[in-house]
C-alpha cells in the first residue's frame, strides 16, 4: 500500500473549531426500538420509490415497502417488523433539505427476525447488480442519499473512485466511528465499487486529525495489500471533503463548470455507503439503519447511534439524555451547510448523518448586520475563488451578467464566506436566494434568443422565396420576349390551368 | 427580543471577528509610532487627533441625522476614528484648532457620507480630507516643528505651547511661529534640488539624520512594526504594502543608481516621509483599494509608482495622498479586470 502524502490543498477553506470530541468519546450505541417509525418513500429529490405494502399490511423486518419503480428510485424497507398504520404526506428533511414526501408509518412489533438469507441477491451481471444495489435500498449515506447504482452506472469506465472519508464538517463524527470500528468491511466495500466502477485507483481521504481513523483505516487496507486501494490523509481544513475539493486536492484537476466528477470519469462515494454495500453483498441485508452523530452542547450525552430509518428524532435525542434547554438550535447535518430543524418531529433518513443541538445563545448570535467594507476576506476564504464581495453587490442589484460572470452557479454554499465576515453579512443565504432568480433569468434570456433566431431564420427564409419568385418571373418573361411559340405554350398552359380550375373547386392549384 | 432558532440553512457559528474589532486592532497598531511620534514631535499630534475624533465623530452624526439613518451602527465602527487617527499622523503637529477639525470633518462628510457612508466611498475619506486642507491652506500645512536633539528652537515646545496654539493662535512668551517651524527633510530636499544643491549639501543640516529626517525615522520605523501586526493578525494582507514599497523603492533606487546628487536614497524615500504610513495604513483601506489579490499588486504598485514621480518631478515634496486617490478611481476597473479563476472554469 503506498502513501500519497502530502496532497496539494485545495484554494481557500478554514481551519474551524472542529467539536468532535464531543460524540466521539462514548461508543456507537443502537437506538432501542421506536414504537412508530416514519419511513419516508423519497429520500433525496429524484423519483419516490413505489410503495409495496398497503395499510393493514404486517411486514417483516427487511421487507420492501417501496420498491425500485422509475430509473433513480431506490427501494426502501421496513426497519423492524411490524404492521402499516398509515400514510402520510408530510415534509421531511432529506437528501436536499426539507420537502414534502410519502411516508408509510409502521407500529413495529418486536419481533424482528433475521432477513432471511439467500444466495441470489448478488448476480453476475453489472446491469443486475446496479439493480440489486437500487432494491437494496442503497444510497450514499454523506448527507445527500444520492442512489448509488445511478452514480456507478453514470460512466462505463472509471478512472478513480473517491471514498470521502473527510467528513470536514464540524460536530459530524459517525464516518469516524464507522472508520474505527469497520475498517475491514469499508474496505472490502471499496473493492467491490473498484470492480463495478472499473475504476483503476481507489483513494481513501481522511482528514489528518481523525489519527485512530486513519491508523485502523491504513492497517486494513495493508492486511489487503490491493495496489488499487490507497489511503490519503488530507490537511484538516474545511470543506476539504467536498466533491470538487476532492479532485482538486487528490488528483490536482478541477471538475468543470456545471458538470459532475463523474463526467470526468471520477465517481465519489462516502465511506458509509462502501460499508453498507460491503454489508449487503456478504449478508444480503439491505440498508435497514445507519450511524447517526447526536451532538452538540444542547444534548446531556452526545454520541454516535445506530438508528433504523424512519426512527423520529426525538427519540434519539432522548436516547442520548435529552435536551438540556428544550429551546435549542436543533440542525441536521454539521453548524456549516446543514439544515435547521423545525421540531423533533422528523423521521432519520438514509441522509440523516447528524443531529446537533444548540444552546440558542450559541446557535444564534445575531450581532447587527454591518455595510460590506470589502476587506476580501470571504475572497480568501472561498474554496471557489469567487469574489464574494462583489457577488453580493450584484446579487442585491440584481444583475443577472454580472452574477454569471462572477460565478454565483459555482458557490457551493459552504458558508465560510459567512463565517469570516467582519461585517456578519449573510452572504451564503443571499446568493443561495440569487441561484433561482438567474436560472429563471437565464432560461428567459435562452427563449428570447430562440425567439429572435426563429424570427431571423422567418424573415430569412421570406426573402430568400420573394427572390426566389422574382427570378422566376424575370426568367420566365426574358422567355416570352425571345420567341412566340414559347409564348404559345406557356399561355396555353395558362389557360388550361384556368379551365381546370373553375370545373374542379376542389382543386388546389 | 429573545433569541429564536432559526429556520433557514445559514453557518451556525459565532463570527470570527467584527468591523469594530478590526479598527480597534488598526488603532492599537499605531499606538507605539504616537508615542515616540510625541517623543520627537512634542504632544500636537495628541491635541490634533482629540480635535480629528470629536469632528469626525460629529460630523458623521450630523450627516446620519440628515440621511435618516440609525446612528449607533456607523458610530460604534471606529471606521471615523480610523479616519481621524490618519489625517492626526498626517497633518503636521502645530495648527490651529480649527484645521484638524475641518480635514476630518471634509473626509467624514465629502469623504464619506455622501457616497453613502462607509463601504460605499469611492476616495480614501481621509487622503480627501488631507488633500483639501493641502491645497486650501498651503502655509500651515508645510509649518512642521523640529525634531527633538536637533537642537533648533521649537524642538521642545510644550504640552501647554501647543494647546496655547492650537486655541488662541499665539505661542506663549511672543515667539513667532516662524521662529519655531521648519520644513520637512522632503521639503528641504525638494527646494534644495530646485536650488541646484547637491544632497550632499542638503541633507547635512540639523533635520536630517543618516537615513531619513531625524525623528522621522524612529516614528516610521514603528509606524512600519504596527504594519507587520497588522499584517500578523490578517487585518491586512501582504499584497498592497509590498506593492506600495517595491513600486516607490524601484524607481528610487534605479535613479538613485544613476545619479546619487541629485536623487535621494531610497532608505530616504521609505523613511522620510509617508512612504510606511500610507504603504500600511492608508492603502490598506479595504472600502477604497482593489479587493483581487492581482488587483491588489497593481494598485499598490500604481500608488508607489505616483508617490516616487511626484515627490521627484510634482510640485508636492509629498505624494502619497495624491497618488492614493488617483489609484482610488482606477479600484473599479483593476477588480474587473483581475476577477480570478474560479473553480472549473477555463
Amino acid at each position: 500500500m503506498a502513501e500519497l502524502n502530502p496532497v496539494r490543498p485545495f484554494t481557500g477553506g478554514l481551519r474551524l473549531p472542529p467539536n468532535k470530541n464531543l460524540s466521539t468519546t462514548m461508543p456507537i450505541t443502537t437506538l432501542a426500538r421506536p414504537q412508530r417509525l416514519c419511513i419516508p418513500l423519497a429520500q433525496h429529490a429524484g423519483p419516490p420509490a413505489r410503495r409495496a405494502v398497503s395499510i393493514g399490511a404486517s411486514v417483516g423486518r427487511g421487507d420492501p415497502i417501496g420498491a425500485t419503480g422509475e430509473h433513480g428510485s431506490v427501494a426502501v424497507h421496513a426497519s423492524h417488523s411490524g404492521r402499516i398504520v398509515a400514510l402520510q404526506r408530510r415534509p421531511i428533511l432529506a437528501g436536499n433539505g426539507l420537502f414534502d414526501a410519502d411516508c408509510v408509518i409502521l407500529e413495529t412489533d418486536g419481533v424482528d427476525a433475521p432477513v432471511a438469507r439467500t444466495d441470489q441477491h448478488w448476480p453476475d451481471t453489472l446491469a443486475a447488480r446496479l439493480a440489486a444495489i437500487a432494491a437494496a435500498g442503497i444510497a450514499g449515506l454523506g448527507g445527500a442519499a444520492f442512489p448509488t447504482h445511478i452514480k456507478l452506472g453514470a460512466h462505463a469506465r472509471y478512472r478513480t473512485l473517491i471514498l470521502n472519508g473527510a467528513e470536514c464538517e464540524p460536530y459530524i463524527s459517525c464516518d469516524d466511528m464507522l472508520m474505527r470500528t469497520h475498517p475491514d468491511s469499508i474496505i472490502a466495500g471499496a473493492l467491490i465499487m473498484l470492480d463495478l466502477s472499473q475504476a483503476t485507483q481507489c483513494l481513501i481521504a481522511i482528514e489528518r486529525d481523525k489519527a485512530l481513523a486513519l491508523e485502523k483505516m491504513q492497517y486494513a487496507a495493508a492486511v489487503r495489500a490491493d495496489p488499487r486501494i490507497v489511503i490519503v490523509p488530507l490537511p484538516t481544513i474545511y470543506p476539504a471533503g467536498g466533491e470538487r475539493q476532492l479532485v482538486e486536492s487528490l488528483l490536482a484537476e478541477e471538475v468543470p463548470r456545471g458538470r459532475h466528477p463523474t463526467d470526468i470519469g471520477v465517481i465519489c462515494q462516502n465511506i458509509g455507503t462502501a460499508h453498507a454495500l460491503a454489508r449487503f453483498v456478504s449478508d444480503g441485508e439491505p440498508l435497514l439503519s445507519r450511524i447517526v452523530t447526536v451532538t452538540g452542547l444542547g444534548l446531556r450525552t452526545p454520541q454516535n447511534v445506530e438508528a433504523p430509518i424512519g426512527a423520529p428524532i426525538s427519540a434519539l435525542l432522548d436516547h442520548c439524555g435529552g435536551l438540556v434547554d428544550p429551546r435549542s438550535q436543533l440542525i441536521v447535518g454539521g453548524n456549516m451547510m446543514g439544515h435547521p430543524l423545525p421540531n423533533a418531529d422528523y423521521p432519520v433518513t438514509k441522509a440523516t448523518n447528524c443531529i446537533v443541538a444548540l444552546p440558542l445563545a450559541e446557535a444564534v448570535k445575531s450581532e447587527p448586520e454591518r455595510p460590506c467594507i470589502r476587506c476580501g476576506d470571504c475572497a480568501d476564504a472561498c474554496p471557489a475563488r469567487l469574489l464574494p464581495q462583489e457577488l453580493l453587490r450584484a446579487a442585491r442589484s440584481d444583475r443577472s451578467e454580472l452574477l454569471t460572470g462572477l460565478g454565483l452557479e459555482d458557490c457551493i454554499e459552504c458558508g465560510c464566506c459567512d463565517v469570516v465576515c467582519p461585517s456578519h453579512i449573510a452572504l451564503t443565504a443571499s446568493f443561495r436566494a440569487a441561484k433561482p432568480g438567474l436560472r429563471q433569468q437565464i432560461l428567459h434570456q435562452q427563449l428570447a434568443t430562440a425567439a429572435a433566431q426563429r424570427h431571423d431564420r422567418r424573415q430569412a427564409r421570406l426573402q430568400r422565396s420573394a427572390a426566389e419568385a422574382d427570378a422566376r418571373q424575370q426568367a420566365l418573361q426574358q422567355a416570352l420576349a425571345a420567341d412566340s411559340a414559347t409564348r404559345r405554350t406557356v399561355i396555353d398552359a395558362a389557360v388550361a390551368r384556368a379551365r381546370k380550375q373553375r370545373n374542379d373547386p376542389n382543386a388546389l392549384t | 427580543m429573545p433569541p429564536v432558532p432559526s429556520l433557514t440553512p445559514i453557518a451556525h457559528i459565532g463570527p470570527m471577528t467584527s468591523v469594530p474589532r478590526v479598527m480597534l486592532t488598526v488603532l492599537c497598531a499605531l499606538v507605539p509610532a504616537l508615542i515616540v511620534y510625541v517623543w520627537y514631535f512634542g504632544w500636537g499630534i495628541v491635541i490634533n487627533l482629540l480635535i480629528a475624533v470629536a469632528a469626525a465623530l460629529a460630523a458623521e452624526a450630523t450627516t446620519l441625522i440628515m440621511r435618516h439613518r440609525e446612528l449607533r451602527p456607523a458610530l460604534t465602527d471606529g471606521s471615523a476614528i480610523v479616519t481621524a487617527a490618519l489625517l492626526a499622523f498626517a497633518l503636521p503637529p502645530l495648527l490651529p484648532w480649527w484645521l484638524p477639525a475641518l480635514a476630518a470633518g471634509i473626509a467624514i462628510v465629502l469623504g464619506k457620507q455622501l457616497y453613502g457612508g462607509v463601504g460605499a466611498n469611492l476616495f480614501n475619506p481621509a487622503m480627501v480630507g488631507y488633500v483639501v486642507v493641502l491645497i486650501s491652506f498651503p502655509v500651515e500645512m508645510i509649518q512642521w516643528l523640529p525634531p527633538r536633539g536637533s537642537d533648533l528652537p521649537g524642538a521642545d515646545i510644550g504640552f501647554v505651547a501647543h494647546l496655547a496654539y492650537a486655541f488662541t493662535a499665539n505661542l506663549p512668551d511672543d515667539q513667532a511661529i516662524d521662529a519655531v517651524t521648519q520644513a520637512t527633510p522632503l521639503d528641504l530636499t525638494k527646494l534644495g534640488l530646485a536650488n541646484m544643491q547637491t544632497l550632499a549639501e542638503i541633507q547635512t543640516g540639523p533635520l536630517f539624520d543618516r537615513l531619513g529626517g531625524r525623528g522621522w525615522l524612529w516614528t516610521n520605523a514603528w509606524i512600519a512594526l504596527g504594519g507587520l501586526y497588522l499584517l500578523y493578525r490578517g487585518i491586512i494582507r501582504w499584497h498592497i504594502p509590498v506593492a506600495v514599497l517595491l513600486g516607490l523603492l524601484i524607481p528610487a533606487f534605479a535613479l538613485y543608481l544613476v545619479d546619487a546628487s541629485r536623487f535621494p536614497s531610497p532608505a530616504f524615500h521609505l523613511f522620510a516621509g509617508a512612504a510606511l504610513l500610507g504603504a500600511f495604513f492608508i492603502a490598506t483601506d479595504p472600502v477604497t483599494a482593489a479587493t483581487t489579490n492581482r488587483g491588489r499588486l497593481i494598485y499598490g504598485a500604481g500608488i508607489g509608482v505616483l508617490t516616487y514621480a511626484i515627490r521627484t518631478w510634482g510640485g508636492y515634496p509629498e505624494g502619497l495622498a495624491f497618488a492614493v486617490l488617483l489609484m482610488n478611481t482606477s479600484v473599479p476597473i483593476i477588480d474587473r479586470y483581475t476577477q480570478p479563476r474560479i473553480y472549473g472554469h477555463e
